[in-house]
């Protein structure tokens, strides 16, 4: 029994190159994540962690593991990582300003709680347990062996997961759900309302900025044939703000020219 | 022997060549591909197109990369440099990569040697093609965010919502081609259809696969990552010179990728038309190749095909198509598919299997009437009430007879 162990526990060349050459980036991406500023730059860095593991995976010839590591937690969950990321800012790069009274203690006890259970786990998949090797194991393939697991011995386990994503995923929206008063305007109502309203004059649609001034930006309002600016010409977010810029600044000092 | 076994006696410089002549597959692909595609566009739109280098134009892509490759290259003042220099080279790597596992010839002798142009066969093969396309959109979002500039971020933040959800639609059409071959790799999915293709036998996952495709490599009519008339040019608006060049090549590789794919999983690989099948011993079995040619041939026709004829999909309709339609309707297939198969294999009488299919048939039927009934009904209590039809600010032109409106316009 124990050489057989000692069997399947040998690195043929090759796998220990390969081992030696991905590990020690897998490792320094894996700190520079937790060091790097830009909340982008560490989800990267984590891909690549992911990445560079899924091919030890796939050397270890747990070639299923391997390609399913990319295509959902690589493909799928940092892409939609990524997504959220780059909605809430381009360059927001995080606070290290505690927001929550009590977090840090509670993670440093929750981070000692999860080694302690991947310990627990590693010894009992080791200690004790014969190592059969990575041949018998996949003796009918390694997909169809692990899916003979999946669906028989670890049935309940499996079943309890999904259950637990689903619930997860059905209080995401629950959260994020927000009953409508009332419906939204279509493109297809304002077309409708706009000709509905008391006076056509608008109809074809609200006038563009910079119309007869002097710069066409859009925050310079379209003049109307008295010369007054046309505040219906630009954002009412602009004008709100304060942002209007006067066409007058921009016109040449007429009299001036005259002058010469 | 099986594929696997075969290519396993391959000595390390045949699979060094066999590397070199996919790149070098690809790369010709995407020669022709961008020549073919702006003949053929202008053709339905009674233009000529490029014809100017070369025979019939043929030159024109290589006189374009290398115009390309000579124009300045510039980085934005706001772009995060690494990620920007990073963006297009992982778009173009990827693309490559998914070509390894794609049978292009049965069984040939390559230098004396014999093996079949494939450069490795994985069990998980179609998986293998999934994660590398996983990866590959990783460029265009990254291509988007890294640019420090507005339109490139909206276009990477659309393509990674739509990757995402294209490729559900994806990854649950092949499940039913892995149920019927009982297997992932894709050589052995090829051996599989040698009676019937799986685009005649499994027809709606055919169909499924065919418009996720599309959604996946950012082609009209759902181009919205880069749609020129809301986003100016989407995520590469500010690359230039031979990052652009990278990007082009991606997409070109990319579609020629998914054809490949298609081609292996529905249209019966590199084997011959029915019928046919006698031209496979030509050439010593590279003739096989012409055939896998001609295939992807046909899907990037229907690509060129499709961008002439149809508008760019609004976002939001884009959206809801593919996670109410064709995700909703490939898990039905799904279920609809394992069960005839579970049913095959226990060899259950044909009589049951054919009361089944009914059942689903009306079943279908039934649905999709009280759909429609239940749709009619909103639409009567959206209609609006007895207000008259608005009326526009145009002349009456009824008023008017032929003659003075003739003179009108004179």
């Amino acid at each position: 029994m124990l050489n057989l162990a000692l069997e399947a526990g040998r690195t043929h060349t090759p796998e220990a190159v390969l081992f030696w050459f991905l590990a020690p980036l897998a490792v320094a991406a894996a700190l520079g994540m937790l060091l790097v500023k830009k909340a982008v730059h560490s989800a990267l860095l984590l891909a690549w962690v992911m990445i560079s593991l899924a091919i030890i995976y796939i050397a270890q010839d747990a070639l299923f593991l391997g390609i399913v590591q990319i295509v959902v937690y690589t493909g799928a969950v940092m892409m939609l990582f990524l997504f959220i990321l780059m909605l809430v800012g381009v360059d927001s790069s995080d606070s290290l300003k505690e927001t929550i009274k009590g977090q840090r203690p509670a993670i440093i006890f929750v981070s000692i709680g999860l080694i302690g259970l991947f310990l627990s786990l590693l010894g009992r998949a080791t200690i004790g347990v014969p190592a059969i090797g990575l041949t018998k194991a996949n003796a009918d393939g390694n997909v169809q062996g692990l899916a003979s697991e999946l669906f028989t011995k670890y049935v309940w386990a499996f079943e309890v997961v999904s259950a637990l994503l689903i619930t997860a995923a059905l209080g995401a929206m629950v959260l994020a759900h927000s009953q409508k008063t009332k419906s939204k305007f279509q493109q297809r109502d304002l077309s409708i309302a706009r000709f509905r309203g008391k006076s056509l004059a608008t109809a074809a649609g609200l006038p563009s900025s910079g119309v007869f001034a002097r710069h066409n930006a859009v925050d310079v309002p379209a003049l109307l044939p008295d010369g007054s600016p046309s505040k219906l010409s630009i954002s009412q977010t602009l004008d709100a703000r304060g942002d209007m810029i006067e066409s007058k600044i921009f016109e040449l000092e007429a009299r001036e020219v005259e002058e010469d | 022997m099986s594929t696997s076994q075969l290519l396993g006696t391959d000595p390390g410089w045949i699979i060094l060549v066999k590397g070199l002549i996919v790149f070098v597959f690809c790369v010709l692909c995407t020669l022709l591909a961008i020549w073919a595609e702006r003949r053929v566009v202008a053709r339905m739109q009674m233009r000529l197109g490029p014809n100017r280098v070369g025979k019939f134009g043929l030159l024109q892509s290589l006189a374009d990369g290398v115009k390309l490759a000579l124009k300045e290259d510039l980085i934005p003042k706001a772009a995060d440099r690494i990620v920007f220099v990073i963006a297009p080279v992982i778009s173009a790597t990827t693309c490559f990569i998914s070509f390894a596992v794609i049978p292009m010839t049965g069984r040939v002798s390559l230098f004396g040697h014999k093996t079949a142009m494939q450069l490795t066969d994985l069990p998980v093969g179609v998986l293998y093609v999934l994660a590398a396309a996983s990866v590959g959109v990783y460029g265009i979002v990254l291509a988007g965010w890294s640019s420090g500039s507005t339109y490139p971020l909206l276009g990477g933040l659309r393509s990674s919502a739509q990757v995402i959800s294209y490729e559900v639609a994806m990854g649950l059409s092949l499940v039913a081609v892995f149920i019927y071959a009982g297997s992932m790799s894709t050589s052995e999915i090829v051996a599989a259809q040698h009676h019937w293709w799986y685009a005649v036998v499994l027809f709606p996952s055919f169909v499924i696969y065919a418009i996720s495709m599309v959604g996946e490599t950012n082609r009209a009519p759902f181009d919205l990552a880069e749609a020129e008339g809301e986003l100016v040019g989407g995520f590469h608006t500010e690359y230039s010179s031979l990052k652009f060049a990278l990007f082009f090549l991606a997409e070109y590789v990319n579609i020629v990728g998914v054809s490949a794919l298609a081609t292996t999983l529905f249209l019966g690989g590199y084997h011959a038309l029915p019928g046919l099948s006698f031209t496979e011993n030509w050439l010593g079995g590279w003739f096989t190749m012409v055939w896998f040619v001609a295939k992807i041939a046909f899907f990037f026709f229907f690509f060129i095909w499709l961008r002439g004829t149809l508008p760019r999909m609004r976002y939001d309709q884009f959206m809801k198509f593919g996670w109410k339609v064709l995700i909703p309707f490939s898990l039905a297939w799904i279920m609809i598919v394992s069960t005839l198969r579970v049913m095959s294999q226990r060899g259950t009488s044909r009589a049951i299997i054919v009361a089944f299919t009914a059942g689903v048939v009306l079943l279908i039927l039934l649905i999709s009437t009280l759909f429609e009934s239940s749709q009619k009904r909103a639409e009567k209590r959206d209609a609006l009430g007895d207000v008259p039809p608005p009326s526009f600010p145009v002349p009456d032109l009824a008023r008017f007879t032929h003659s003075e409106l003739e003179q009108r316009n004179v």
